[in-house]
């Protein structure tokens, strides 16, 4: 049988964080994409590196700093009274830092295509800033924006080791689609192992093909674009 | 199915316990039972390697209950103020048996570890030593037999051992030191045979459990407790292979 309740937790939390870091990805990715500070090879490298390492690695660094006594954990115990690891929000922050690059990545090449011209007619006519990047830059990006969401939501639904060393699989709460998938198979539970996983493959094809065939984009511009 | 507890258990949850991954089996019945009892109490299990629930309950992980492997890691969490001190119960010693499956040619049950250097097996599963108690006793048990050396370069490991027993069942593995309650459960049991490890060439498996301070209902969680230390508790425990301590 489908662990629903899993399914219910992993896509509530791809879903929180793609809308986050459409919020938060963006003035990132736009800094990156004009800036001409010396800072922007280490902002970009930052960026970058969930990529890199192993989510292991991330996932230790997020569970010493979000328990009782970590940075995190007690800066969240100040604010709420409440603790942080093996929570969703410690979840949410984990999986929207280990998403970061795929958001901000594709968000950057698409700003960064667009036409410089356009951007200074629009401050000529008296546009602002923040409105220029509303109203000309977002809709010319639309499709390095859709791309970016797409990936974030899917990595994050497929996200493993990051889960597995902060979440403490705990049903309704932290244990997303692939740590249930790991839980049935350590309990020889080949059916519902396979049932849970069916369903992800069937799930995660048909968003791609659909994101595919709707916009007609390209999902991985850096392979595809010549 | 071992997994009716996932999709069905209410929302609201009573007792959340961390339970060592060799109770897998014997827990979800004495949770069946528990809930036939105590339809209003729910009881939400995770299961996993011992050393690992030490880490995360060290680092605030909210479960209300404790059932490790090994008594000593219960014992710490009082020390570092967790769980009240003198508070934990022994509730079960553990045994440790080779696997093989069914298929397999090697007569396990008369050469028991011996047969592990036998150039036929090419693979052994066993817990990761270094946080698993099961796989810190099939290290001594293979190293009490002579047996330690040969098999070293074959030994496979698994977080856990129940993920130990999945690598021998699926046949990826061709033998593996597993823990007798999980050779017992109803997924295991008709699909290999097995040979038990003689009790006194490892270190006991005592196995412990604790009630923690952080636990959100604590007489619900002493009471859940309390069940799988009484009579019914120890009926389940003993049919999956535990050894009991004295009530």
């Amino acid at each position: 049988m489908i662990d629903w309740q899993a399914v219910g937790v992993s896509v509530r939390l791809a879903a929180t964080t793609t809308a986050i870091l459409l919020v938060v990805g963006m003035p990132i990715a736009y800094w990156l994409a004009r800036t001409k500070s010396p800072w922007r090879p280490i902002a970009e490298a930052v960026v970058a590196l969930p990529l890199v390492l192993p989510p292991t690695v991330l996932g230790f660094y997020l569970l010493v700093a979000m328990g009782p006594n970590g940075p995190l954990g007690s800066l969240w115990a100040g604010a709420t009274g409440g603790r942080l690891a093996f929570s969703f929000e410690a979840l949410l922050l984990a999986s929207v830092l280990s998403s970061l690059p795929f958001a901000v990545q594709p968000f950057s090449v698409a700003f960064a295509a667009v036409d410089r011209s356009m951007l200074e007619v629009s401050w000529t006519l008296g546009r602002s800033g923040p409105a220029t990047f509303l109203r000309v830059v977002v809709p010319l990006s639309v499709g390095g924006i859709l791309t970016g969401m797409v990936l974030t939501f899917a990595h994050t639904i497929g996200e493993f080791g990051v889960v597995l060393m902060v979440g403490g699989s705990i049903p309704g709460e932290t244990r997303t689609v692939s740590i249930a998938i790991y839980d049935r198979v350590q309990a020889l539970d080949y059916s519902g192992a396979s049932a849970t996983a069916l369903a992800l493959l069937l799930g995660s094809f048909v968003v791609l093909a659909l994101t595919y065939g709707l916009r007609g984009l390209t999902i991985v511009p850096w392979l595809t674009r010549r | 199915m071992a997994a009716a507890s996932n999709s069905d258990a209410p929302t609201t949850v009573g007792v959340r316990i961390a339970a060592a991954a060799d109770l897998r089996y014997a827990m979800e019945q004495l949770i069946d039972l528990w809930h036939l009892a105590n339809p209003g109490v729910a009881v939400e299990p995770v299961y996993g390697s011992s050393g690992t629930f030490f880490a995360q309950i060290s680092e605030g992980a909210p479960f209300d209950v404790y059932f490790s492997a090994d008594i000593q890691f219960p014992r710490d969490l009082e020390l570092k103020g967790l769980a009240e001190s003198g508070s934990t119960q022994p509730y079960a010693i553990g045994r440790i048996v080779v696997w093989v499956p069914e298929a397999s040619t090697i007569d396990i049950q008369a050469r028991g570890l011996a047969a592990l250097s036998d150039p036929a097996v090419k693979t052994v599963a066993i817990a990761n030593p270094e946080h698993a108690p099961y796989g810190r006793a099939a290290v001594s048990a293979l190293e009490m037999a002579g047996e330690y050396d040969a098999v070293e370069p074959k030994l496979v490991l698994g977080e856990n051992v129940s993920q130990a027993a999945q690598f021998v069942e699926s046949g990826n593995a061709d033998a593996g030191i597993i823990a007798l309650s999980i050779a017992l459960a109803p997924a295991l049991k008709d699909k290999g045979r097995y040979a038990i490890v003689p009790i006194d060439s490892y270190p006991r498996l005592e196995q412990g459990a604790v009630v923690l301070n952080a636990a959100g209902d604590p007489s619900a969680a002493q009471a859940f407790l309390e069940f799988v230390l009484g009579p019914e508790g120890r009926t389940v425990l003993d049919r999956f292979g535990f050894i009991l301590p004295p009530s």
